[in-house]
C-alpha cells in the first residue's frame, strides 16, 4: 500500500502536468516511472534538519502522529471476501478474522474507528505548527486544525444516511447489504443496490468535507505553497516532511476506499463466468481497485482544475452550509426509511 | 491471564499519564499527558466490552474536547507555569484530605474484592451500539432531549463569552 | 478474569490524582484538566458497573445492566459542554487579566 500511495504522487504530477499542457515527470524511467523511487532516495539522503529553536518532543512525535494514524485507517478497510490460496483462506481486510466456516469477522464499529483516528490526527498538525516555534507554522496549523475540526462534523453527519440504510457500523456489512439490484414496487430494476443513488447528496457532502479534512484543493489554504510559506510544515525538511507527505496521501486513499465501500458497492460488480475460478476469486479485488482509482483519479483531477476557496470562504461553507444540508439528508433519509418500513 | 496482563499495562500507562499531568510544568504537556490518559482509557473501555463507549471517548474526549484545550493553550500561549505562593490552606489541609479519602477509598475495595467478583471480556456483544441506542431512545429519551438543550445553551454561551468587547 | 475491584482501584487512583492536580496546581488550564481527569475516572466505574451487572444479573428489573454506558454518554456531553463554556471564560479572563496563575486573579477589581 506504501507503494501505492508512492505510485499516487506519480500518477498526479502526470495528470497535473497533463491537464496544465506539460508532460510531467519523463526522465527517470519510461514515462517517469522511477520518478517515486529519486523522490524516495533524496528524502532519505537529504539533511533532516532539527531547529535549535522547535521543542524538540513535538517536532519529532508530530509527523510520527500524523504517519501512523493515517495507516491505522487502512487496518479496517475491507477490500473483497476472501481469498484462498494453496488451501488456507484469509479474509481481505487486515483486521478481520477468517472463521473455519468461511465466515468473515469484522470490527463492529469500523467506521467510528476511523472517524476516530481522523479525529486523533488533528493532533500531528496543531503540535507540528506549536513545535516550531515559528509564526507561519503556528498561523498555518491553527486555520488547519480549524478546519479540519469543522469539517469533522459534515464529514460524520453525512455519513448517518448510510447508517439509517444499512443498519450496522460494520464496513463489511455495509457493503454485503450493498448486493442485489434495487427493487422498486415489485419490479427488479436492473439498478445495483448501491447507496450512492439514494444518497446522491450524502455523497456529495461526504466528499467535500473529505477533501477538506485532507487538505486538499479547493481546501488546501492552511498548506498551499503561496500561502504562508508553506504553513505547518515550514520547518521541518527530509524524512518528517516524507512522513507528512505520505500521511496526506495515504489519507487521501483511505478517503477513496471509503466512498467505494459506502457509496458505490465496494467490491461488487458484474460477475463474469468465463473467467477461470482464480480469476473469479480476484475479480472482486479488481473491482475494487479500479473505483479506489477513479476516486484518487477525482482527487488529482479536482486540483488540477479548480481554485482554493479564500480562509473565510472555507469555514463559512462548512459551518453554514455544509452542516445543515447534512442535518437535512438526515432527516429526509430517516422520514424516508421510516415511511417505507 | 491476557485480560489481566491488558488491564495491568493499560492500567499503568493511565496512572503514569495522570502523573505526569500533576508533575510537569508547561500545560501543553499535561495536555498531551491528558490525551494519553483518555485514549488509554478507551483501550480498557474495550477490554470491558464497550465498544461504542470507547469508540466515543476517541472520537469526543480525546479528539474534541481535548483538541479545544491545546487550541486554547496555543493561542494564549501564557508559558510555563511560576510557583507562586498562594493559600497555604490547600496545601495543609487538601493533601492530607485526598489521601485519606483514597486510602479509605481503596481500603474498602481491596478488603471488600472478595464480595464484588470479577468482570470478563464477555463474548455476548452486550455493548453494542444497537443496544445502547435501544436504551437511549426509548428509556432515557427525556434526559438525552434534555442535553442536546444543554449543548446548545452551552454554545450560546460560549459564543457570547468569547466576544470582544467592541 | 480480572476482578471489579481492579478497576474500581484503578478509578480510585485517577480520582484522587485529579483532585490532588486541582488542589496543588496554579496554572487555571492546568486545573481545568484535573476536573476532566476525575470525570474519566467516574466514567471508567461507570463502565466497569455496567459490565458487572451483565455478568452477574439480579432479580431486580429496575436495574438495566447497559444504563451505565449510556450514563457515560452523559457524562462526556455535560462534560464537553462544561469545557467549551469554561474555555471562554479562561480566555475572557486572560484578556482582561493577562496572566493564568490562579493566585494573581484573587481581587475582584483588576
Amino acid at each position: 500500500m506504501l507503494t501505492g500511495v508512492a505510485y499516487t504522487t506519480w500518477l498526479e504530477r502526470k495528470v497535473i502536468g497533463r491537464i496544465q499542457n506539460r508532460w510531467g515527470p519523463t526522465r527517470v524511467g519510461p514515462f517517469g516511472l522511477l520518478q517515486p523511487l529519486a523522490d524516495g532516495v533524496k528524502f532519505i539522503l537529504k539533511e533532516d534538519l532539527l531547529p535549535d529553536y522547535v521543542h524538540k518532543g513535538l517536532f519529532i512525535l508530530a509527523p510520527m502522529l500524523a504517519l501512523v494514524m493515517s495507516l491505522i485507517s487502512i487496518a479496517v478497510i475491507p477490500f473483497g471476501e476472501t481469498i484462498t490460496i494453496a488451501g488456507h483462506t484469509t479474509a481481505l481486510q487486515i483486521s478481520g478474522i477468517t472463521h473455519a466456516g468461511g465466515g468473515i469477522s469484522d470490527i463492529n464499529i469500523g467506521l467510528l474507528i476511523i472517524l476516530g483516528v481522523t479525529s486523533i490526527g488533528v493532533y500531528g498538525v496543531a503540535l507540528a505548527g506549536w513545535s516550531s516555534n515559528s509564526k507561519y507554522s503556528l498561523l498555518g496549523s491553527l486555520r488547519a486544525s480549524a478546519q479540519m475540526i469543522s469539517y469533522e462534523l459534515a464529514l460524520g453527519l453525512s455519513l448517518v444516511g448510510i447508517l439509517l440504510l444499512s443498519g450496522t457500523l460494520s464496513l463489511r456489512e455495509i457493503v454485503f447489504s450493498q448486493s442485489g439490484n434495487w427493487v422498486l414496487g415489485g419490479h427488479d430494476t436492473h439498478v445495483p443496490h448501491w447507496f450512492i443513488f439514494p444518497q446522491i447528496v450524502g455523497f456529495f457532502i461526504y466528499l467535500l468535507a473529505a477533501y477538506a479534512e485532507t487538505n486538499r484543493i479547493p481546501f488546501d489554504m492552511p498548506e498551499a505553497e503561496t500561502e504562508l510559506v508553506a504553513g505547518y510544515h515550514t520547518e521541518y525538511s527530509s524524512m518528517k516532511f516524507a512522513m507528512f507527505f505520505m500521511a496526506e496521501y495515504v489519507n487521501m486513499f483511505t478517503v477513496a476506499c471509503l466512498a467505494t465501500l459506502l457509496f458505490f458497492g465496494g467490491w461488487h460488480g458484474p460477475h463474469l463466468g468465463f473467467l477461470p475460478p482464480i480469476g473469479q476469486a480476484l475479480l472482486p479485488v479488481v473491482y475494487f481497485a479500479a473505483k479506489v482509482f477513479f476516486f484518487i483519479f477525482l482527487y488529482i483531477w479536482i486540483r488540477g482544475t479548480l481554485p482554493r476557496f479564500r480562509y473565510d470562504q472555507l469555514m463559512a461553507f462548512g459551518w453554514k452550509f455544509l452542516l445543515p444540508l447534512a442535518i437535512a439528508n438526515i432527516i429526509v433519509t430517516s422520514l424516508i426509511v421510516a415511511w417505507g418500513a | 491471564m491476557v485480560h489481566q496482563v491488558l488491564f495491568i499495562v493499560f492500567g499503568l500507562i493511565c496512572v503514569a499519564g495522570a502523573i505526569n499531568l500533576l508533575v510537569q510544568r508547561h500545560p501543553i504537556s499535561s495536555a498531551l499527558s491528558l490525551v494519553v490518559v483518555m485514549a488509554s482509557l478507551a483501550l480498557i473501555y474495550l477490554l470491558l466490552g464497550a465498544e461504542f463507549v470507547a469508540a466515543i471517548q476517541v472520537i469526543v474526549y480525546a479528539g474534541a474536547i481535548m483538541v479545544l484545550f491545546v487550541f486554547v493553550i496555543m493561542l494564549l500561549n501564557a508559558g510555563a507555569e511560576e510557583r507562586t505562593r498562594g493559600s497555604r490552606m490547600a496545601l495543609i489541609v487538601g493533601v492530607p484530605g485526598v489521601i485519606i479519602l483514597a486510602g479509605t477509598v481503596g481500603w474498602m475495595l481491596v478488603s471488600g474484592s472478595g464480595r464484588l467478583g470479577t468482570v470478563s471480556i464477555s463474548s455476548s456483544n452486550f455493548g453494542e451500539t444497537h443496544n445502547i441506542a435501544h436504551l437511549l431512545f426509548r428509556d432515557f429519551l427525556l434526559p438525552f432531549e434534555i442535553t442536546s438543550v444543554l449543548i446548545l445553551i452551552a454554545i450560546m454561551g460560549a459564543v457570547v463569552l468569547g466576544k470582544r468587547e467592541n | 478474569m480480572v476482578p471489579l475491584s481492579w478497576y474500581l482501584i484503578l478509578s480510585g487512583i485517577l480520582f484522587s490524582l485529579g483532585v490532588l492536580g486541582f488542589l496543588l496546581k496554579r496554572n487555571i488550564i492546568t486545573i481545568f484538566m484535573s476536573i476532566e481527569l476525575m470525570l474519566n475516572a467516574v466514567n471508567l466505574s461507570f463502565v466497569a458497573f455496567a459490565n458487572y451487572w451483565n455478568t452477574h444479573p439480579v432479580a431486580d428489573k429496575s436495574i438495566v445492566p447497559l444504563s451505565g454506558q449510556v450514563f457515560v454518554f452523559f457524562v462526556m456531553v455535560v462534560a464537553a459542554a462544561e469545557a467549551a463554556v469554561g474555555l471562554a471564560i479562561i480566555i475572557s479572563v486572560f484578556r482582561t487579566r493577562e496572566t493564568l496563575n490562579v493566585d494573581r486573579v484573587n481581587l475582584l477589581k483588576l
